[in-house]
């Protein structure tokens, strides 16, 4: 027989007894169903805490600060030492921090590896208002090289001498801006007390407008120039050496893998320095976010599993019914080469029906269910897509799915295909 | 004497194991020379269809030799053993073995199918043979949908379309009232003498194999030399 001749015919015999074929390819559908949506489940999932994460920092950056050798508790007051600068720190009341001094800054740039170091000040403006109406409170994060998820306008630009800020969805109303859109392109004015108890007012331009996320930094991101300005309104009046007093600094570095970035860690840790990336500080988050996937995962396997005996079970009987029209076919001198690629082509064209109409079917429903639930129950996680596909990941499901339904009419036919003519014909 | 298209020597088959262990056949050799017409004459169940299994090598012997047009049938490569039964071969089937769902051109070009011949000249070739026993208003019909007799037609058409030089028929006249019986044996007497196809059929009716060149009577698998019922 020729293979197309196998091909066609293949499809004519699976199309011939629908009732089979049906029943077969609703069985694959489901598996095929489940598979893509624990897989969507898992990829929305993902993709969200991904941008998420990196709304918080860039992965190639430490959060450098000088190491407290004395914050365990109850290990007593720590010894004055005139060198060092303390800086009030939050927390606990009590708590200080040490501060960076310049030198502390080259010390870092000289470890291997870091290719920036950017001090960060804490500025702490005392409000924010808009073309004269209320005035509100205003927290802002200098974390460098994070990327917020916008609903609107743009990134901020570090190189610009223009001050920028992107503000949480959130001050759109209450500053008295009509949407989004309306708000981009406006320029605030920030308050800001400086060392003497003066109030500066500093002006900066909103460029973009932040979706409200997951893992909460609710204040307003800024870039260098409006940093550069708050701190040196906030700095008016301070001793000059205070203005050179860091909590922190961001340490760049060009990628890495693990052990490198692990050594530039315990070198900065050795020099007195506590980094950590951006992993270790959401670190726990994102362990939690991990065993859910996990869970998922383990869902889809169990899925897949049950999927497969369902297949293998449904095309077993099938073959088995047709152990007769195998013998018949050999009878009249069809190869077992040939038996074998006609059954095994049309479980696999089954399967393929199967499984792209389950992930079809899957896709077109998880889309609707995910616009859905974002609009409704899940609108204030702004950018969560419950379910998300990736057509690299659905190709998986459908071929996994195929190739299971081809060892599952395959390994029956093969059996059968070896068979006497008249042994075959003889199966009830 | 030219070489015999079909020879067996001492064939026996055995079926199932320990206590169901059955002798179907206990020592069969015969031959067959080309373009002959035997009728295999027996009781129900003395061996008839499980020789001719034998014979048209879609199933293997216990013990014993099987030699087609003198070669012996172990020796055969399987492309060759396909080819044989795809084509040196026609096998009429008892119990008919027809694909329901399957329309009956498509039961009639299925030995074409598989000698990959093309779709065109398969139904040309299957409408031909469907014509010559008066099925071919039947053509499209679902093989189910068919009479006793209708079927037992549709068989023989379907083991007659790749011009086999061997017809094996295995009660073909069993299922049809004698008119229709007839035509039937008519149409493979016709083919025996005019296209010279060596006719090898198994029956019940004695009237019917006493127009046979040749038969050869069969009891509890072994061959006798009378005619049982005449005898008895
Ligand atoms: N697959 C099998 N397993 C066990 N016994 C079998 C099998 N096939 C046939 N037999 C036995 O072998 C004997 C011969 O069977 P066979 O079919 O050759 O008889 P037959 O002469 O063709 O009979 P009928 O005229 O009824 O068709 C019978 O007793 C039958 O029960
Ligand atoms: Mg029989």
């Amino acid at each position: 027989m020729k293979p197309l001749e196998i091909l066609k015919t293949a499809i004519a015999n699976s199309v011939r007894s629908k009732l089979r074929t049906t029943l077969t390819i609703l069985a694959i559908f489901v598996g095929a169903f489940t598979l893509t949506i624990t897989n969507g489940l898992g990829t929305g999932i993902s993709n969200y805490i991904d941008s998420q994460v990196a709304a918080v920092g860039s992965s190639n950056s430490f959060t450098v600060s000088k190491t407290n050798t004395n914050t365990a508790p109850g290990a007593g007051p720590a010894k004055y030492d005139p060198s060092t600068r303390v800086l009030a720190a939050g927390g606990r009341p009590g708590a200080t921090e040490l501060a960076l001094s310049q030198a502390d800054l080259k010390s870092i740039a000289a470890v291997p590896g870091i290719t920036a170091v950017t001090p960060l000040t804490r500025v702490s403006p005392a409000y924010i208002e808009w073309n004269g109406h209320d005035k509100y409170q205003l927290s802002v994060l200098p974390l460098a090289g994070a990327q917020p998820q916008l609903a609107a306008g743009s990134s901020l630009d570090d190189s610009s001498s223009q001050s920028q800020i992107v503000l949480p969805v959130t001050y759109v109303g209450p500053l008295g801006l009509s949407d989004n859109n309306q708000a981009v392109g406006q320029t605030v004015v920030i308050g800001i007390d400086d060392a003497a108890g003066n109030m500066h007012e500093v002006s900066a331009q909103i460029v973009g407008i932040e979706q409200s996320s997951l893992l909460g930094v609710s204040g307003g991101f800024i870039n260098k120039a409006l940093s550069t300005a708050l701190s040196n309104a906030q700095g008016t009046g301070a001793p000059a050496a205070a203005k050179d007093a860091f909590a922190d600094a961001t340490a760049t570095f060009a990628p890495s893998t693990q052990a490198q970035i692990n050594t530039m860690k315990s070198q900065l840790s050795a020099k007195g320095y506590t980094a950590q990336t951006l992993d270790d500080r959401i670190g726990t988050v994102k362990t939690v976010i991990n065993a859910i996937i996990g869970v998922l995962d383990a869902f889809a396997v169990i899925a897949l599993v049950a999927a497969g005996f369902g297949i293998v079970n449904t095309l077993l009987m099938s073959v088995q019914e047709r152990t007769r029209e195998i013998g018949l076919m050999k009878a009249m001198g069809m190869g077992s080469g040939s038996v074998f690629a006609l059954f095994s082509t049309e479980a696999a064209f089954i399967g393929f029906l199967g499984s792209a109409i389950g992930s079809a079917v899957a896709i077109g429903i998880g889309t609707v269910v995910s616009r859905a639930l974002a609009r409704g129950p899940l609108s204030d996680l702004g950018g969560l897509h419950v379910l998300s596909f990736a057509p690299a990941s659905v190709a998986v499901v459908i071929i996994l799915v195929m190739v299971i339904a081809f060892v599952a009419g395959t390994l029956p036919a093969w059996r059968a295909a070896r068979q006497n003519p008249i042994d075959a014909l003889r199966y009830e | 004497m030219s070489v015999p298209i079909l020879a067996a020597r001492d064939l026996t088959k055995t079926y199932g194991k320990g206590p169901d262990r059955f002798d179907a056949l206990k020592g069969v050799s015969l031959e067959v020379q080309r373009g002959e017409s035997v009728a295999i004459v027996g009781k129900s169940g003395s061996g008839k269809s499980t020789l001719m299994h034998l014979l048209a090598l879609l199933d293997t012997p216990g013990t014993g030799q099987i030699h087609v047009d003198g070669t012996e049938a172990n020796d055969l490569s399987t492309r060759r053993l396909n080819a044989l039964r795809n084509s040196l071969f026609g096998f009429v089937f008892q119990q008919f073995f027809l694909n329901p769902a399957s329309s009956v051109l498509e039961n009639v070009a299925l030995p074409l199918k598989i000698a990959g011949v093309g779709p065109r000249e398969r139904r040309r070739r299957a409408l031909e043979v469907l014509e010559q026993l008066q099925l071919a208003d039947k053509a499209k019909n679902k093989a189910a949908n068919l009479s006793g007799g209708q079927k037992q037609r549709v068989v023989i058409a379907r083991a007659l379309v790749n011009n086999p030089q061997v017809l094996f028929a295995d009660e073909p006249t069993g299922n049809l009232d004698t008119a229709t019986g007839r035509i039937v044996e008519d149409i493979l007497f016709d083919l025996n003498r005019k296209d010279g196809i060596t006719l090898i059929t198994v029956t019940h009716d004695h009237e019917l194999a006493q127009r046979f060149e040749r038969r050869i009577f069969i009891r509890d698998g072994l061959l006798i030399n009378t005619d049982e019922e005449h005898a008895a």
